[in-house]
């Protein structure tokens, strides 16, 4: 039995709902410092990360450090995994020392669901190939509710490289649960008509101004330099057709927020001046990756949680 | 080696015309004699009541590995799998190490196959050197060496030119050109069908149209050479209907589709287990229908396997980086009759013929048929028997089967390859009897 977190399509919007209200206990209050908690103490939280990544990593990192677990974090490079281990084989090594949950990020979609069928410990997904990247788009629906009362109800632009988006696709199916009105928006190549039926309330534009058109919340995806496979678009047309200008705004709610999951190509597809703008929320977004990611880490290895069921 | 007599059993041979009650005799390697109460002094007696007497079974796609990748399977090994999926008869792809592109290797396959093999192996040779398509390979060495075909399966030819002019060639040969309609720009770094599950599931997706616009491109040349051309694991809705208007405007265009191809979907890769990842990908359940009402139609000339065997090692890894393709041999009749002949689309005549006369025809061979003086060869089934597929309990080297665990109704029974059981079903009464 393997009660991790693989994805936020399996869950329902009661245990979205869980997770949701548990990292609100730890969001940091403003100027304060972070108490250490020990719920996790004496658990071991292994970070294996197949793929570069700053701000997952470190976020998880210190989300189980929060709640007092011991952690242990590998990256490819440094590991057997450059000297041609398997995946089943290294994590095979990895479960021998019995950590209580393993925190996987890896290139290939599928990759973590494939070991969970092959390993008893609770396998939490950080990210897998272009499919789904779950505490992502838990803290964004957190970050969100920082500035609006309910998901219920708002209307929610993405914009970027979908088709290649773990993001786009976790935050799809989070929002769906909700009844949110989910606008997605990119270049034809990388907009297949089948991701309107992926989930309740999905609709698709290739214009970025029809998107943003009365939008609460825009989501801005990294062009994914690494993952263009196919024929893409220069970089000069797809900031001229995709790209945040501050002019788009105001076709947006007033008071509309803008995220980005990170590490913005600043030029590319978002302009600097948005990037920068008050309405940006990016930062906060990494704040609160750190309490959705001890929400997260508590329910799935804290011993007082029915393995991943919410309550 | 004594005669073998076949009694009591219902005997469908599409080819006489026949379906009804009858026995067997074979004698020499060849049937001797078909009907009613035959009786035969020092025959050995194969008691076939209640069961389903047909010609042997021909599978014309299968990769057998040897030479050079035996680890997965070898002409051995797979001539069991084959014997216990009820084949007689298989053909196997030019993939190997190194690739059958010339008549040594035909040789090689041919001597192996006569010495290790339990059934009867007709290689097919590559349309290109080492199958890299460009220059030709030695097509008329290898003819008479004895191919049946030629096919680079799943290296296809991509240039057009080197296509129409392998095309001539097999022509003036009296060859049939098998291809792998797949075009590979259209599907590169692909690792699914493309559609909605692709789409959810963040794998690259392998679309429809790279089938389709390689059956229309070689559907195009095999009617300016005049060439029997054959598309192999036909899966798309589109491909389905351009090989029945080639043959409604009457040239001599065939295909075959696999058993996974009518009995699953894309939508069944949900788990990312690589046990469903092959080419041509399992498509949508729209393809999966138009491959099922081309079976029924006529549109699909034969039923092949595929059998693509690969070691757990490579295929216990990231979905993406499985290699394609599945085991099949021995499931093939099975699924057969679950998804088609119980479902009532087919009728057991329709269902021998795609297993017999169909690929014996698309090939030329002289056989599949229980016709006085063909080959002895039968397979011997039971449309009824309730049995569970372990694919631990497999002949196959390789273990990569979606269908592990799947309780079927109906299986084949006993394998009798020119004149001689070469395999039989264990069941209750076999057992005791032993």
């Amino acid at each position: 039995m393997n009660a991790g977190l693989l994805g936020i399509e399996e869950l329902t919007r009661a245990q979205v709902e869980a997770f949701l209200k548990r990292a609100k206990v730890f969001q940091p209050l403003e100027g304060q410092s972070f108490k250490k908690l020990d719920s996790l103490k004496g658990k071991l939280i292994v970070n294996l990360f197949f793929e570069a990544s700053t701000r997952t990593r470190t976020s998880f990192e210190i989300a189980a450090k929060r709640l007092g677990a011991d952690t242990v974090s590998i990256t490819a490079s440094g590991s057997s995994v450059s000297k041609g281990e398997s995946l089943v084989d290294t994590l095979n090594t990895l479960a021998a020392m019995r950590p209580n949950a393993i925190v996987m990020r890896h290139a290939a979609s599928g990759a973590p669901h494939f070991l969970a069928r092959h390993l008893a410990i609770p396998i939490i997904n950080a990210g897998d190939g272009t499919h789904e990247h779950p505490t992502q788009a838990l803290l964004d629906a957190l970050t969100i509710l920082d500035r609006r009362p309910a998901l219920e109800g708002l209307r929610v632009a993405i914009i970027g490289d979908i088709a290649h988006s773990r993001v786009a696709r976790s935050n799809v199916h989070l929002l769906s649960k909700f009844g949110v009105d989910i606008v997605l928006c990119g270049p034809a190549t990388v907009l297949p008509p089948e991701l309107a039926r992926i989930a309740p309330g999905v609709t698709l534009t290739t214009d970025i101004r029809e998107a943003i058109q009365g939008a609460d919340v825009i989501m801005m995806l990294r062009v994914q330099l690494e993952r263009q496979h196919d024929a893409p678009l220069s970089a000069g047309e797809y900031f001229q057709f995709y790209g945040l200008r501050l002019e788009h705004l105001a076709l947006a709610k007033p008071d509309a927020i803008v995220m980005h999951p990170g590490p913005i190509n600043r030029g590319r597809e978002l302009a600097s001046e948005v990037a920068d703008f008050q309405r940006s929320v990016i930062l906060n977004q990494v704040e609160n990756g750190v309490a959705i990611r001890m929400a997260v880490l508590e329910r799935i290895v804290g011993e007082h949680v029915d393995a991943g069921v919410a309550r | 080696m004594p005669a073998l007599l076949v009694k009591n059993g219902r005997v469908v041979d599409p080819a006489s015309k026949l379906d009804g009650p009858a026995d067997v005799l074979l004698e020499d390697g060849h049937v001797a004699a078909v009907g009613r109460n035959l009786e035969r002094s020092n025959a050995e007696v194969f008691d076939a009541t209640g069961l389903i007497v047909a010609p042997g079974f021909i599978d014309m796609h299968v990769h057998l590995r040897e030479p050079g990748i035996e680890h997965s399977e070898t002409i051995e090994t797979g001539a069991r799998a084959a014997a216990a999926g009820g084949f007689t008869s298989i053909c196997c792809m030019p993939n190997t190490l190194p690739v059958n592109d010339n008549a040594t290797v035909t040789s090689y396959i041919i001597e192996r196959a006569r010495q290790q093999a339990v059934v009867n192996v007709f290689p097919i040779g590559a349309i290109t050197r080492d199958s890299a398509g460009k220059e030709l390979a030695a097509i008329g060495s290898m003819r008479n060496a004895g191919i049946v075909a030629i096919s680079d399966d799943g290296r296809p030819v991509m240039n057009a030119r080197v296509m129409r002019r392998a095309m001539q060639i097999a022509k003036s040969l009296g060859l049939p050109v098998i291809d792998h309609c797949e075009d590979l720009h259209l599907s590169e770094g692909g690792d699914m069908h493309e559609g909605l599950h692709s789409t959810q599931l963040g794998l690259r997706g392998i679309p429809s149209s790279s089938e389709d616009v390689m059956v229309a491109r070689d559907i195009v040349l095999a009617e300016t050479t005049g060439v029997r051309f054959h598309v192999a694991h036909i899966s798309s809705r589109n491909s389905i209907a351009m090989v029945a208007y080639a043959k409604k405007m009457g040239l001599p265009v065939t295909c075959e589709a696999t058993p996974h191809h009518f009995a699953l979907t894309d939508a069944d890769v949900g788990t990312y287990d690589s046990n469903y990842k092959m080419k041509p990908p399992l498509r949508s359940e729209c393809d999966t229908a138009a491959v099922i009402e081309g079976i029924v139609s006529g549109t699909v000339d034969a039923i092949a396997t595929d059998h693509a065997p690969h070691p757990g090692s490579e295929k216990m890894q990231e979905f993406e980086k499985c290699p394609f393709g599945i085991i099949g041999l021995e499931t093939a009749l099975a699924l057969t009759l679950e998804k088609l002949y119980h479902t009532g689309k087919i009728t057991l005549a329709r269902l021998v013929e795609l297993y017999t006369t169909g690929p014996a025809h698309i090939l030329g061979l002289d056989r599949g048929t229980l016709r006085v003086g063909s080959p002895g060869d039968l397979t011997i089934f039971d449309t009824e028997l309730a049995w569970t597929y372990d694919v631990n309990e497999s002949y196959s080297k390789s273990k990569n089967s979606p269908f592990d665990g799947w309780k079927f109704r109906g299986a084949p029974v006993a394998t009798i390859v020119n004149g001689k059981p070469v395999w039989q079903r264990e069941t209750a009464t076999t057992a005791a009897n032993r």
